[in-house]
């Protein structure tokens, strides 16, 4: 069995963001990077499914700068045999369209069974890469999984939908399965293993031999929210600001007195 | 201008989301088509043509065949919008039919002006503006966004399609398990995001809540976390609360969070990060860290 897990590399979030100067996306210097958190619960349970079958070789996949490297040895550490870098300096200026068909092109030819990816990605949230991909690959697409177990030929699903209700599906192979949070309990890598992953396999390959579609939509300007209207903001010590939202609260509210 | 939109239904009833397609399509005056998959006796407050399948036939989730479908309407309307929910069933969909048809997709719509969407992205911290470069595209709007429309009688024509080997089978519903909480009445809520940092600050929090006499709710990292269960996560995959207050304590105001609780009467957001999104509808915004401010404020309360 062939797997691939498609993992981004996003800034934390907590991070103190600043527009670019082109207003096209957050300005990319100075942030601390990490994992997509949506990526981590696919990437654990790809190697879950991995290290359950005999003969299963599981792919991790990025997008990115060099940087990205990082998150595709950090999977490597927890467990997948060999990495995937696609080095594109603009990642951020392609659209989901784009990021799917340059996933798409590698893919094709390579017939994975299974291909994990998030949810989302934290940053663009689009929640658009892994359907277009399935989309262009033509294989299944499920999204929204919260458990999920191999058995011969398909895969036993349940997919969380709103309210906190959940459905059971079954799915044939191949599969694109965009995974949601809570999946599992992503591990940490061990230093042996995080030793070992600097031994496997890691191919970089540039962009431009992928990528072989023009984008679908284009981005016009990225701004701040505006505060609510009318707002109160209160800073200063912790004393001070304590009496005076008690004061507010009786003020505004019927049920603080 | 029209749009062809995908109705909703599950467990036997139609999604109130559903009405927020049609809110979306009237308030900027775009004509607009229905399609749903539903059964017969469905309740359906609609004032256009709405294309049927039945759901007892083809499932109320089959993405292959709802799909297919959809694509049948499309041909006929052929319509310049197809309008889904940004849901767990839209996104089955949505996106491969935008492949299937070469058109722009876009996704979790929260506003449009002419042509140009706006949706979020960094967990709400920003807005893009962004416009399809297809004539046609496939769009799909967050819950929430839109105020709701239902009036009419519908005009129903049934379809059916045929001979489609579906790669995803349905199986069974399954619903969360019931420990008790129900903040759908409660008059204050205090909730506890992430950045309260660890699963022993919450008694902070909780005796907050048991001075003010409120209950605790939760946002999603910290129930995925089993710092508390699933009962009290407040969102679009939780509870959808309206208290007359909303204390958030370390959440950022992630849009899932904000469409839980966007109802409530006063909101009050405890937060280090003076430009977290929680802003956006916070009518008191205390800059503090949650763990040093809360046990102040609930002595105060205490003494008052
Ligand atoms: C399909 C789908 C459904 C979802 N459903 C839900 C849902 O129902 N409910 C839900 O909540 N989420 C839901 N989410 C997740 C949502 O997108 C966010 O990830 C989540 O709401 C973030 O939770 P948070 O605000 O607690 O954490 P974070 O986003 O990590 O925010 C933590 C906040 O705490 C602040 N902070 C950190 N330390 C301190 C401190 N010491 N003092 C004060 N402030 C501090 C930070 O500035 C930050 O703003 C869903 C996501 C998807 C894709
Ligand atoms: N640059 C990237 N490299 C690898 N995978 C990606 C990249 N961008 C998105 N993905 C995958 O697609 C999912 C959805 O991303 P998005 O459509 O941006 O919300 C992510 O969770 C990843 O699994």
């Amino acid at each position: 069995m062939k797997i691939l897990v498609c993992v981004k590399q996003v800034p934390d979030m907590e991070s103190k963001f600043k527009i670019d100067s082109s207003s096209k996306w957050y300005d990319q210097s100075d942030l601390v990077y990490k994992i997509n958190e949506y990526d981590e619960y696919a990437a654990e349970e790809a190697v879950r499914l991995k290290e359950k079958i005999s003969d299963a070789q599981l792919t991790v996949l990025s997008i990115g700068p060099e940087r990205v490297k990082d998150v595709i040895r950090k999977v490597l550490a927890m467990g997948a045999d060999r990495g995937v870098h696609i080095l594109d300096n603009e990642e951020y200026l392609k659209d989901p369209f784009q990021k799917a068909s340059i996933i798409a092109e590698y893919a094709k030819s390579e017939n994975f069974d299974v291909i994990f990816t998030g949810l989302q990605s934290q940053d663009r949230g689009s929640a658009q890469v892994a359907p277009l991909l399935a989309g262009m690959l033509d294989y299944a697409f499920v999204s929204t999984i919260v458990s999920f177990e191999y058995n011969e030929g398909y895969a036993a699903l349940e997919r969380e939908l709103e309210g906190g209700l959940r459905a059971k599906v079954k799915a044939k192979l191949p599969v694109v399965l965009a995974c949601q949070l809570g999946l599992n309990t992503p591990r940490y890598p061990t230093l042996p293993n995080i030793m070992k992953a600097k031994r496997k396999e890691l191919k970089t390959v540039n962009v431009d031999e992928l990528l072989k579609v023009e984008p679908l939509v284009e981005t016009e300007k990225v701004y701040f929210p505006e505060r609510k209207a009318g707002g109160i903001v209160l800073e200063g010590k912790a004393d001070e600001m304590a009496d005076e939202l008690i004061k507010i609260l009786k003020d505004k509210t019927q049920v603080v007195k | 201008m029209k749009a062809l939109l995908i109705g909703e239904y599950k467990q036997g009833k139609l999604e109130e989301s559903t009405y927020e397609l049609v809110g979306f399509a009237k308030q900027f005056g775009i004509d607009n088509v229905m399609f749903l998959v539903a059964k017969d006796d469905v309740d359906l407050k609609y004032d256009s043509k709405v294309y049927i399948a039945d759901a007892d036939k083809y499932k109320e989730y089959n993405p292959d065949i709802h799909t297919k479908l959809i694509e049948e309407v499309a041909e006929k309307e052929n319509p310049d919008y197809i309008i889904f929910s940004h849901s767990s069933y839209g996104w089955d969909m949505a996106f491969r039919l935008a492949v299937k048809l070469k058109v722009a997709p876009i996704s979790e719509v929260i506003g449009y002006n002419e042509g140009t969407f706006v949706v979020p992205c960094c967990n709400s911290k920003f807005r893009r503006d962004v416009k399809p470069k297809t004539q046609k595209a496939v769009i799909t709007l967050q819950g929430g966004a839109f105020a709701p429309v239902s009036e009419g009688t519908p005009q129903i024509e049934k379809i059916d399609a045929e001979g489609i080997e579906p790669s995803v089978e349905f199986i069974d519903y399954e619903m969360p398990p019931k420990t008790g909480v129900d903040l759908t009445k409660a008059e204050i809520i205090v909730s506890v995001g992430r950045g309260v940092g660890k699963k022993e600050n919450i008694e902070l929090e909780k005796e907050l809540a048991q001075t003010l006499g409120a209950e605790i709710g939760a946002s999603r990292p910290v129930v995925d976390s089993e710092w508390l269960d699933q009962s009290y996560q407040v969102g679009t995959t939780g509870q959808t609360v309206a208290p007359k207050l909303y204390i958030a304590c370390g959440i950022s105001g992630a849009i899932q969070h904000l469409a839980g609780m966007k109802k409530s009467g006063f909101v009050v957001a405890i937060n280090k990060d003076k430009d977290a999104p929680i802003g956006e509808i916070a009518d008191v915004f205390v800059v503090a860290d949650v763990n040093e401010f809360v046990p102040i404020l609930t002595k105060k309360l205490k003494s008052a």
